[in-house]
């Protein structure tokens, strides 16, 4: 069952082929196996998903029409996501302890719409790292390689779908949070508009960049987990009033006249060769669908790091200055006064990658700096988006490689975080303008997957969609599986 | 060296909305510990800001109020640092884009005139918890009831001279935002709670001297005092060579002194920058325009309408209109009997007076204002005296009943019946022969001093009840008519 798609799963269990139970079961057994080995997840709600399971079969078994579209599909929340009486973590052990009495709106809504929740994913510490090795839970391993990394943020969930223990999954992205990982580990995942998916009870990061997601193992199955997430939230003000359309009613749209813009940029000299390679042959089968590559320029991608690490880690000192041990989450033992729990909590709590952030932050913002750093970022950061904005002057979308390469080895990069950030170089640009931005399967690299990048201007997550469904009509790499290996960590 | 005093308030106003600025839960003064505080409140994980549009609206009145500019466009920022009732580790404040602008204001002091005052600013922002420390045995608690409560900043220029004028500018400020209806302007409560700051400088001077701030004053009394003391404090210093330190200071009000927090040289950085959960504010001109056709009239206003209205002077019109409620009181009271001089004089003296003594606001008057005009008809149709009215005001104060009732049960009603006074009037002529003579025998001058004694005397026989002028003009008969 864990082959199927989700478009595919729907019809099993409205024609009764096998029910939610069968299949919430299958994919617990599964993880119950095979996860040791991979660690995608956090946390596994067991007893949650199988009551889910079976009330969405008794709603199966009741109406025949007019069920929620995702009514007992499985899937698996990024733990950055609030879950309503089932531990949050956010990666850390700032969170370790911490059970939300709410729902996130994009967990509730994946509730409203059926799905059952199987647990949640792996990540980053608080989403910050491109490799899923600051976790607090320790590293998730992409399913590819066990000895490589699944990428990160999302790389739990992206292990998890890769490796048949969701069907989907929810994840978030700040920097590429959704479409690195998706890259390594072969599977398709989309970052859609600023404010198009609700933030509140999505634990924060950089407020101004976050963005949850689907990810799924194709377009197609990404296009109904959207449908169920997508929407304005009244309660985040920073949320989209735009009308949300069927994601997946254009999927099918031909490409002839489709303008692809291809920036020099992402095809330049940190490129590895071979993932070039791949990520051209992708593109040359959406152009023998009809669409015409036309090369255009994003001449600020390369200040997009210096911006990024400045303005995220600015947000985020200020977004993580609630975890102060005095209300929730991690407390040291016997604080001797105000500061020493100030100091030791967040001693405790909070791990390097985290600290490193804070630090960054709190000095671009302080005032003596604010200017040469906070405040530039921000202009470049306006510049960074009229790029784009120039760009879909000319073209329809803009692709490129999601990553320079296929994954690297765990441990090869922790030493050095400077070559950690320039993992994320063609992805932090579309966080900084706002836009939608998809990864999809583009073949692999030494047997380790790397990943189309499409870029769409605000709101054009069904155009991104349709070309990432067009081309797995033509290409078997979304199908690809990689093989199971059980048993405990290697 | 005379020494002149430079002071500036930020007020910290308490918006009356019925939930906070950026949440749903309630803001109901004096609930239980943390029982109004809900999942944004404790800066949960995850949880985001909403800004209440009541909140915005009442700021743009009190911009409106004092002729301010409107920041079309208003960013929130947050202030960021570490307190244990500050959940978020940061408040949201507006630092660089407030929502009202430079404005002005006039206030009234006691002899009568009149100063304008600078309004810098007024900037929308959340208040903080509070820490308590009693009662946790070396613990501290917290209690973020209050965590989230609107709250509009007031800035004045450094425009005030004195501890006289920092209060007339506070109570200018209470009535008009208590006119407004944005604030209950409870000090009791923390409604308004006020931050000086003052230095000094040699008179005549137009340098600025060093500054000290003194913080969260929250009743009238206590800001006359924590200045006169902060005044005195520093020309000491001054007087004996010394310098003034930039600093915090607090005022004791059990002490009447003001004592160091902290030094403001080791400043806080609050790391200001745009609040990325919440979108600029852009205020949309006809909501500007709906809300300023929508403003009641205010304290200068109505002060200025009661001088030509009601024919009233400065410091009675200004008394009268310190508060809407008194101002509506007494147009009710003039309405009612139609002499407006009449009904702000006992308004203010019969009123005002028995209110202060028995420590009783407006609301709570036994004595409507329907009731006490209905007392002044009594006056002016003649049924009473002066005299006898402010005996009836007593019994209606006491609930006796209406002025009608009190005048019928007690028998009080004026005797203006002209066979019964001309008879009392005889009695009192008969029974003074030597004061008749007296009088017969003085001039004019004279005589006008000698008749009091014929009126009071009248007056005793009808226990107070006569028609004073009908008394005159027939005892100038009596007396006369035998000249």
């Amino acid at each position: 069952m864990h082959d199927l798609t989700v478009a595919q799963l729907i019809d099993g269990l409205r024609s009764k082929q096998f029910s939610s139970t069968e299949l919430t079961r299958h994919y617990l057994e599964r993880i119950s196996r095979l996860d040791p080995q991979l660690n995608s997840y956090i946390t596994v709600d067991e007893s949650g998903a199988l009551g889910a399971a079976a009330a969405a079969d008794r709603a199966l078994a009741g109406a025949s029409g007019n069920l929620p579209a995702l009514t007992g599909i499985p899937l698996a929340h990024k733990d950055i996501f609030c879950t309503r009486d089932l531990r949050t973590s956010c990666g850390s052990r700032m969170l370790d302890n911490f059970v939300p009495p709410y729902d996130a709106t994009v967990v509730s809504r994946l509730r409203d719409a059926g799905a059952v929740t199987l647990g949640k994913t792996n990540m980053d510490e608080f989403a910050m790292g491109s490799s899923n090795e600051s976790s607090y839970y320790g590293p998730c391993r992409n399913p590819w390689h066990p000895g490589h990394v699944p990428g990160g943020s999302s790389g739990g969930s992206a292990a998890a779908v890769a490796a048949g223990l969701a069907p989907l999954a929810t994840g978030t992205d700040t920097g590429g949070s959704i479409r690195q990982p998706a890259a390594l580990c072969g599977i398709t995942g989309l970052k859609p508009t600023y404010g198009r998916v609700s933030r509140l009870g999505m634990v924060a990061f950089a407020s101004s960049l976050d963005q949850g997601g689907p990810m799924a193992r194709t377009a197609e199955d990404c296009a109904l987990l959207l449908n169920a997430m997508a929407g304005h939230d009244p309660l985040d003000s920073t949320s989209a009033q735009q009308a949300v359309p069927d994601f997946s009613g254009e999927l099918d749209q031909p490409l002839a006249g489709l303008r692809i813009g291809l920036p020099a940029e992402y095809f330049g000299d940190g490129l590895d060769a071979t993932t070039g390679a791949q990520v051209r042959e992708a593109l040359s089968l959406l152009e023998q669908a009809g669409a015409t590559l036309v090369d255009i320029q994003l001449p600020h991608t390369a200040l997009s790091i210096p911006t990024y690490y400045i303005l995220a880690p600015a947000e985020a000192s200020t977004n993580l200055a609630r975890y102060d041990g005095v209300r929730y989450g991690h407390r040291c033992e016997d604080p001797a006064d105000l500061r020493d729990l100030y100091t030791r909590t967040r001693e405790e709590g909070f791990g390097d990658e985290v600290k490193r952030r804070i630090l960054v932050g709190t000095f671009a913002l302080s005032a003596a700096s604010y200017d040469a750093y906070y405040r530039k970022a921000q202009q470049v950061r306006r510049l960074i988006a009229r790029d784009f904005q120039d760009a879909f002057a000319q073209v329809d979308i803009i692709a490129g490689p999601t990553t320079p390469g296929p994954a690297f080895a765990l441990g090869a990069k922790t030493d050095d975080p400077l070559s950690m950030y320039l993992e994320d170089v063609y992805t932090l640009a579309v966080n900084l303008a706002g836009l939608p931005g998809l990864s999809a399967p583009a073949g692999r690299v030494n047997g380790l997957p790397v990943g189309l990048q499409l870029i769409g201007n605000h709101f054009q997550e069904s155009r991104l969609l349709n070309v990432a469904h067009q081309l797995q009509q033509r290409s078997d790499w979304h199908l690809q599986t990689p093989p199971e290996t059980e048993g405990g960590a290697p | 060296m005379s020494w002149e005093a430079v002071i500036g308030l930020e007020v910290h106003l308490q918006l009356a909305t019925d939930s906070k600025i950026f949440s749903g839960a309630a803001t109901t003064f004096g609930a239980e510990p943390n029982t109004q505080a809900c999942a944004v409140d404790l800066a949960m994980p995850g949880m985001l800001p909403v800004l209440n549009e009541l909140a915005v609206r009442y700021a743009v009145m009190f911009g409106l109020g004092i002729g301010a500019e409107i920041g079309t466009r208003s960013v929130f920022d947050r202030k960021n640092y570490f307190y244990p009732d500050l959940p978020k580790g940061y408040q949201i404040s507006q630092f660089h884009h407030p929502i009202v602008g430079r404005g002005r204001f006039e206030i009234t002091l006691e002899d009568g005139s009149t100063r304008e005052i600078g309004i810098t600013r007024a900037h929308l922002e959340e208040d903080a918890g509070k820490s308590l420390h009693e009662d946790f045995h070396g613990q501290s608690g917290i209690d973020l009831n209050r965590a989230g409560t609107p709250l509009l900043e007031i800035v004045t220029e450094p425009d005030l001279r004195s501890a006289e004028e920092a209060v007339a500018y506070l109570k200018a400020l209470h009535s008009l935002v208590t006119y407004l209806g944005i604030s209950d302007g409870n000090m009791a409560e923390g409604s308004m709670r006020c931050d000086i700051n003052i230095s000094l400088r040699p008179t005549g001077s137009d340098q600025l001297g060093t500054r000290a701030e003194i913080k969260n004053v929250n009743s009238f009394r206590f800001v006359e005092r924590a200045i006169r003391h902060e005044i005195e404090r520093q020309s000491d210093i001054l007087e004996d060579g010394g310098k003034v330190v930039q600093e915090t200071r607090l005022y004791d009000a059990e002490r009447d002194e003001t004592r160091s927090m902290r030094s403001k040289e080791v400043a806080n950085d609050y790391r200001y920058f745009p609040e990325p959960d919440l979108l600029p504010v852009v205020l949309d001109d006809a909501w500007v325009e709906e809300i300023r056709a929508g403003l009641p009239e205010l304290p200068v206003e109505k002060r200025q309408r009661f001088e030509q209205q009601y024919s009233l002077g400065a410091y009675d019109a200004g008394v009268l209109s310190a508060s809407r409620p008194l101002a509506d009181y007494f147009e009710t009271v003039a309405g009612g009997c139609g002499d407006a001089k009449l009904a702000a004089n006992w308004v203010q003296v019969e009123l005002l007076g028995q209110l202060n003594r028995n420590d009783l606001g407006l609301a709570d008057s036994p004595v409507s204002a329907e009731a006490l005009a209905g007392l002044l008809q009594r006056i002016q149709d003649n049924s009473i005296s002066g005299k006898i009215a402010k005996q009836v005001f007593e019994a209606m104060w006491q609930g006796e009943g209406s002025a009608d009732e009190v005048i019928e049960a007690r028998g009080l009603k004026q005797v203006s019946d002209s066979g019964e006074l001309e008879a009392m009037v005889a009695r009192v002529v008969a029974d003074s022969p030597d004061q008749v003579a007296q009088y017969r025998a003085a001039d004019e001058g004279k005589r006008k001093k000698l008749v009091g004694y014929f009126v009071g005397q009248v007056m005793k026989l009808s226990r107070g009840q006569a028609n004073p002028k009908m008394v005159n003009d027939l005892l100038a008969q009596a007396l006369d008519e035998t000249d």
